[in-house]
């Protein structure tokens, strides 16, 4: 591959040149020269995991019977339907992944009120109007409809017990009857997913309600059934919780209404937002929550940046010190590896995390041992008394097989960390594993391709008489 | 320098060192006190942070606890004058029931450092997922290499030989957290299993490069005893192993270990003594077995006194 060592040298300095511009800019943006166009934008912010800058990781499991399987699309859109969720809570740079094939992963960099979150994850948020005939159960009951098998999430009592007046027409009331038959199963109308748009509004009382229109649909069911129920109640039910009974005074075929109650402006709020973006079609339920302060973090990171620091700066010493020429050449290769190494993270927006960090430092260390092959079979070589030229030729060559066996292993290694990592959402395992093989691929790359063509051009330019001063034998 | 004339020797000096770890081991799990972390049994784990001279006693956080039906916590007072409280699973509600109680009966400001909650149902899954990583790894390595030296003769014994060495490696590292159990509480968690396996691939990854050495000497040097050829070979590689243990993967380590934060400590120790071990035994431990296996020296193991045929 590119056997003219000059090609060799402009293509690593070109390398260098990109991967430096990536370390050194928060986003990258390239416009077109001739008419100022933007040809390309983007972020390259280093993005800080949760160990170094605090925030709140949160599992997710399907809550469904252990041996049914989950409809990875269904899993799928609950994964969308949380992120939109928690973007409209304003919580920002939020990851939210699926992890295994049941399983939701999501991460809140730097979120210290962890509460509100944690109500709108989990909750279905399945709105469902449902025709309770002539005598309604109280607010607040847990009632079961015909639609769907999709359990209730969680049933926790409302702080406020809201009512509703369906505009116009209909009158609230939520008088509790006490002759109400023993979990009797309710007929749904219609859906949340019958609602056109969502919008949290306030009277001239500061009482907070949800105003929503329908869906065409929705208006034509809502329409029909409003008309034959004339004076039955309807039944406002999330998550299978009664949340008002209005009465049906007059049929309503504008399709659109408001849900009032005593709500808070969050409350209001959070349900708007539920109701927004769906139900999700997966029940969900916390099966493990973390939460870092800020505090720690900053702490590591900067110790551990230190560290690798101060380790970096002996290992060059070292290896100068040891190798001499050959050294300095490689100690300018691991500054190349670490600039391409971190310029791919930053690229691919991997996360930082403190893991990370000491697998980027162990690949370094593949990388310095690539190196370290290659130079005692150089010195080697020359020992047993071959020219410099045919010593740097099999020194590359002999110490080829190890250097790439022995990093398949690690790269196996890395692998089944991945998924080990993947399954449960443990960010922390699958940034280590992702760092450690990423960095020991690039290691291979400036082990055979950098080392070899600066020290090919430096004994072209300076050729050494002193084996025992330049190579240290 | 004759190596491996001694290889007994080096046996029983890992012997000496895994016993123990495995002793200690071995009464934990009797007393069912292995130090698993949440990560692995489920549960909750919390560290607060007090106000200077507001911290409260264990036993007064203990009876908190209490009253919020939870008996079995332990509470633990760390070297920077948090505390860290275990227990069994908690919800969001009630830790921040636990958080406000905490500030109306203890005084001051608390500060929540970190508050870790695993179901028991996850916990099971993880350890189960956990076993099965590591021997997926075992058994991917034996494959691989038994692919990478199909050439050579006995190439299922070296890779045999490999992973033998390669459990030592990982023997030593759970006997290191046996004993880092027993003297600064140290668990085995997602973390310590991260640490573990890269142990696994770098133990492989040294010994690879010795035995490709012996490989490649076993065409050049046939007229040698493969005892002779063995120990060449180590030899040869002796200056490349130390150099890249000790002078540069132990150095950056050793510098994570003391200089970076308190979280990554365990971590870059555990990484430390398995990534020594994993390039000791591939000297120590995994050629000398070759060559015993080469001897079929246990056709004298229990026949003579002296071993010393080499």
């Amino acid at each position: 591959m590119f056997k003219n060592q000059y090609t060799r040298l402009i293509i690593i300095l070109f390398m260098s040149a990109l991967a430096m511009w990536i370390d050194a800019s928060n986003t990258l943006k390239v416009t077109n020269p001739i008419n100022g166009e933007l040809v390309m934008q983007r972020s390259v912010s280093p993005r800080l995991g949760l160990d170094l800058q605090g925030g709140l990781q949160v599992l997710l499991e399907a809550d469904l019977p252990a041996n049914t399987a989950v409809d990875p699309d269904a899993l799928s859109v609950a994964r969308t339907i949380i992120e939109n969720r928690t973007n409209a809570l304003g919580v920002s740079e939020n990851v939210i992944q699926v992890a295994g094939d049941r399983r939701i992963v999501g991460e809140f960099p730097g979120l210290e009120d962890s509460e509100a979150v944690l109500t709108i994850l989990q909750r279905t948020g399945l709105l469902e109007f449902v025709d309770m005939g002539n005598n309604p159960p109280p607010v607040g009951t847990v009632i079961e409809t015909d639609f769907g098998l999709a359990a209730p999430e969680e049933t926790a009592t409302p702080t406020a017990a809201p009512d509703v007046t369906t505009a116009p027409g209909t009158t609230p009331e939520a008088a509790a009857q006490p002759e109400t038959p023993p979990a009797p199963i309710y007929p749904t109308v219609m859906t949340g997913s019958d609602l056109k748009t969502v919008e949290v509004g306030a009277d001239e009382f500061r009482n907070y309600e949800i105003r929503f229109t329908l869906t065409d649909k929705g208006r034509q069911i809502f329409a029909d059934y409003s008309t034959t129920h004339q004076g039955q109640f309807l039944g406002i039910v999330l998550d299978k919780e009664v949340i008002s009974t209005p009465r049906i005074e007059t049929p309503i075929t504008e399709g659109a209404g408001r849900i009032t109650g005593k709500f808070t402006a969050e409350e209001a709020n959070a349900l708007a937002i539920q109701l927004r973006y769906g139900s999700l079609p997966v029940p969900l339920k916390i099966v493990e929550t973390r939460i870092i302060g800020p505090t720690l973090g900053e702490d590591s990171l900067q110790k551990s940046l230190i560290a690798g620091m101060a380790g970096m700066i002996i290992v060059i010493l070292f290896m100068t010190l040891y190798y001499r020429l050959p050294g300095i050449v490689a100690a300018i290769s691991i500054l190349f590896y670490a600039a391409i190494a971190f310029a791919i993270f930053k690229y691919f927006h991997f996360t930082l995390t403190l893991p990370g960090i000491a697998g980027f430092m162990l690949s370094t260390g593949a990388a310095l041992d690539a190196n370290i092959l290659i130079f005692e079979r150089l010195k080697e070589e020359l020992r047993s008394g071959r020219t410099l030229a045919q010593a740097v030729e099999q020194g590359w060559t002999r110490a080829w097989s190890s250097i790439r066996d022995s990093n398949i292993a690690a790269i196996i290694t890395s692998a089944i960390l991945f998924w080990f990592g993947s399954t449960f959402g443990a960010t922390i395992v699958k940034g280590f594993s992702l760092t450690l093989a990423i960095g020991v691929i690039v290691s291979l790359f400036t082990a055979i391709f950098v080392t070899r063509t600066l020290l090919a051009l430096v004994l072209q330019w300076f050729k050494p008489k002193n084996y025992a001063r330049w190579f240290g034998i | 320098m004759n190596i491996l004339n001694k290889r007994y020797i080096y046996f029983a000096l890992s012997l000496l060192i895994i016993v123990p770890g495995l002793i200690v081991l071995g009464v934990k799990a009797a007393q069912n006190n292995l130090p698993l972390s949440i990560d692995f049994t489920g549960g909750s784990l919390l560290e607060v942070q007090f106000e200077a001279g507001a911290a409260p006693q264990p036993a007064q956080v203990l009876a908190l606890y209490e009253n919020f039906g939870t008996r079995d916590a332990q509470v633990q007072t760390t070297d920077s004058g948090s505390i860290l409280i275990r227990s069994t699973f908690m919800d969001e509600p009630t830790r921040d029931q636990v958080i406000t109680a905490m500030k109306s009966q203890f005084g001051g400001e608390v500060t929540v450092l970190r508050f870790d909650s695993v179901g028991p149902s996850i916990g099971k899954q993880v350890t189960s997922r956990a076993a099965m990583a590591v021997g997926i790894a075992a058994l991917a390595i034996l494959i691989y290499i038994t692919l990478a030296f199909r050439r050579v003769e006995h190439a299922f014994r070296l890779g045999l030989c490999a992973i033998i060495a390669m459990v030592h490696d990982v023997v030593i590292v759970f006997s290191l957290v046996a004993i880092g159990s027993l003297l600064f509480g140290w668990e085995i968690d997602a973390l310590f299993l991260t640490a573990l396996l890269t142990v696994i691939g770098f133990s492989v990854q040294d010994k690879i490069v010795v035995f490709d050495r012996i490989r490649e000497n076993s065409n050049v040097l046939r007229r040698l005893e493969f005892e002779k050829m063995v120990n060449h070979s180590i030899v040869q590689t002796l200056q490349r192993s130390i150099n890249t243990q000790l002078m540069t993967v132990e150095f950056l380590l050793l510098a994570l270990a003391l200089f970076g934060g308190v979280t990554l400590r365990e971590f870059a120790v555990v990484l430390l003594v398995g990534l020594l071990s994993g390039t000791y035994s591939s000297i120590f431990i995994a050629s000398p077995m070759l060559v015993v296996w080469e001897n079929r020296e246990w056709r004298t193991w229990f026949r003579h006194p002296e071993r010393s045929q080499a």
